[in-house]
């Protein structure tokens, strides 16, 4: 069946067998292969995408369920080729990534973490429910569990982040 | 995944008649759902998204309680301005589940309805009598270390996941229900969901054809709410054991095969009892298999230090 994905502010219409995956659809049908798949089954993270403004696993989500709906990968990250996002020259700075297959998914992961955070999104680590966030590292270290790294790049990812957040 | 037909529903009464046909599935969130059909486990031959039906709402109710929409997500629950300050309790238990990415998708009515993650039900290899009704329980003689201490037969000892649902339970919330032709009910939370009994693939009491619409709490309970969760990791990890308090209500998390009021501790303490009696009074049922022996003195300590909590003493 036909979807349209606005991947990146571009329109995609595939024709897809609903069990197709949004990650899938990604990565095999649009050769967007930033994006990738960790476990496939929601436990690593690794498939973070922003979904209209929401940051989602995108391997337990199918690409039918989303026509219509606007899907922001790495590769939508940076402003162009040679004008990284923050975030990213952050990562370089702070050598937050070894083998780099989780990046992905930790930037993606974090962008949109930052805008949940200027929402006033509480987390399972925020001491008072009620009073204005503080973005402690215990809360981003929190709000960012469910990227994982087996490379450990963990200190260095919070450093990135802490640079972009601001104290 | 088996192939199967994919629609979206076009109304609440229509996706609740669909629901009631052999081999379809209603699709919210799909966190878990999706993943037990890429493993077999779920094998539906349609599934009927029910994602864009207007069941996005959280409003207060004439009685000063709040009523949340079936399709709101775990994410959008825990934010809410008056889950935070009336129902922290509720604000905690969510947040304590799963990862973001996961409650950013996940609906209220699929996290009351997921499903075990007991390692012998996702395994298709082994002998599971809630995935294969009569072959037997591999749990009871296996690594059954996250499994259930209360309510427990020998068909099944798997526990119910969700820590939502311990948190409702303890708030006394109920769901709201409708079918094809209207009928609507309204099923306290607590009655939700069965034990195993002899039929362990029977998990709730909702009919074919039977939808949730929306969880409805009641106004808010007086005093300390508490949600305590006790796990082998400080983030994106199930229960060991868990307690909720609100009120005169508990209820544990991690020990059964649904959310465990423990009526037995709340009659004991409105009779009278101290803290260690009522905590005696509701774990003298429980039993454990082997990997899960830890459990027992484990709910112990924390349905008391909640207890105590909740009467105002140190935590």
């Amino acid at each position: 069946m036909q979807v349209t994905l606005i991947v990146n502010g571009e329109a995609r219409t595939l024709d897809v067998d609903p069990r197709v995956t949004l990650l899938d659809a990604l990565r095999e049908r649009l050769g967007l292969t930033g994006t990738k798949k960790g476990c496939d089954q929601g436990q690593c993270g690794a498939c973070t995408v922003i979904v209209e403004g929401v940051r989602i696993n995108a391997c337990l989500s199918l690409a039918v369920m989303h026509d219509g709906e606007r899907v922001t990968t790495i590769e939508g990250v940076a402003a162009g080729p040679d004008q990284p996002h923050p975030l990213q020259t952050a990562f370089v700075d702070r050598d937050a990534f070894q083998c780099g297959f989780c990046t992905p998914g930790q930037i993606c992961s974090a962008l949109a973490m930052l805008e949940e955070v200027r929402a006033g999104e509480p987390s399972g680590a925020t001491d008072d429910l009620t009073a204005p966030l503080q973005l402690t590292d215990a809360e981003i270290r929190e709000r960012m569990s469910g990227n994982l790294c087996r490379c450990s790049a963990y200190p260095n990812i919070l450093a990135a982040i802490r640079d972009v957040a601001g104290a | 995944m088996r192939p199967f037909d994919y629609e979206r529903a076009s109304d609440v009464a229509s996706a609740a008649r669909a629901s009631a046909e052999p081999g379809t599935k209603l699709l919210a969130g799909g966190t878990n759902l999706l993943d037990l059909m890429k493993l077999q486990i779920e094998t539906p031959t349609r599934l009927v998204d029910i994602g864009r039906l207007p069941l996005r709402a959280i409003e207060e109710t004439p009685e000063g309680g709040l009523r949340i929409g079936a399709l709101v997500t775990s994410s959008e629950v825990a934010a809410h301005m008056r889950v935070r300050t009336a129902y922290p309790m509720l604000a905690r238990a969510l947040l304590s589940g799963a990862s973001v990415q996961l409650r950013n998708k996940a609906s209220v009515a699929g996290n009351l309805l997921q499903r075990t993650r007991c390692i012998y039900f996702y395994d298709p290899t082994k002998p599971c009598n809630k995935r294969e009704p009569g072959t037997g329980c591999s749990a009871l003689a296996g690594f059954n270390r996250m499994h259930a201490i209360l309510g427990t037969s020998e068909t099944c000892i798997a526990v119910h996941p969700s820590d939502m649902a311990v948190a409702l339970t303890a708030l006394g919330a109920a769901v709201e229900t409708t079918d094809g032709d209207g009928q609507t009910r309204r099923v306290p939370v607590a009655d939700l969901h069965r034990l195993p009994g002899a039929t362990p693939h029977v998990e709730s009491d909702l009919k074919p054809g039977e939808m949730i619409t929306a969880v409805e709490l009641p106004s808010p309970p007086h005093g300390v709410q508490v949600f305590r969760k006790v796990r082998d990791r400080a983030s994106f990890a199930f229960a060991l054991v868990s307690v909720a308090g609100a009120g005169p209500r508990l209820a544990l998390g991690g020990v059964a095969h649904k959310p465990w009021r423990a009526s037995a501790s709340e009659a004991a303490l409105a009779a009278g009892a101290g803290a260690d009696e009522a905590v005696a009074a509701e774990l003298a049922q429980a039993r454990s298999f082997g990997a899960n022996a830890f459990k027992i003195p484990l709910a112990k300590r924390v349905l008391g230090a909640v207890i105590r909590e909740l009467q105002g003493a140190a935590p």
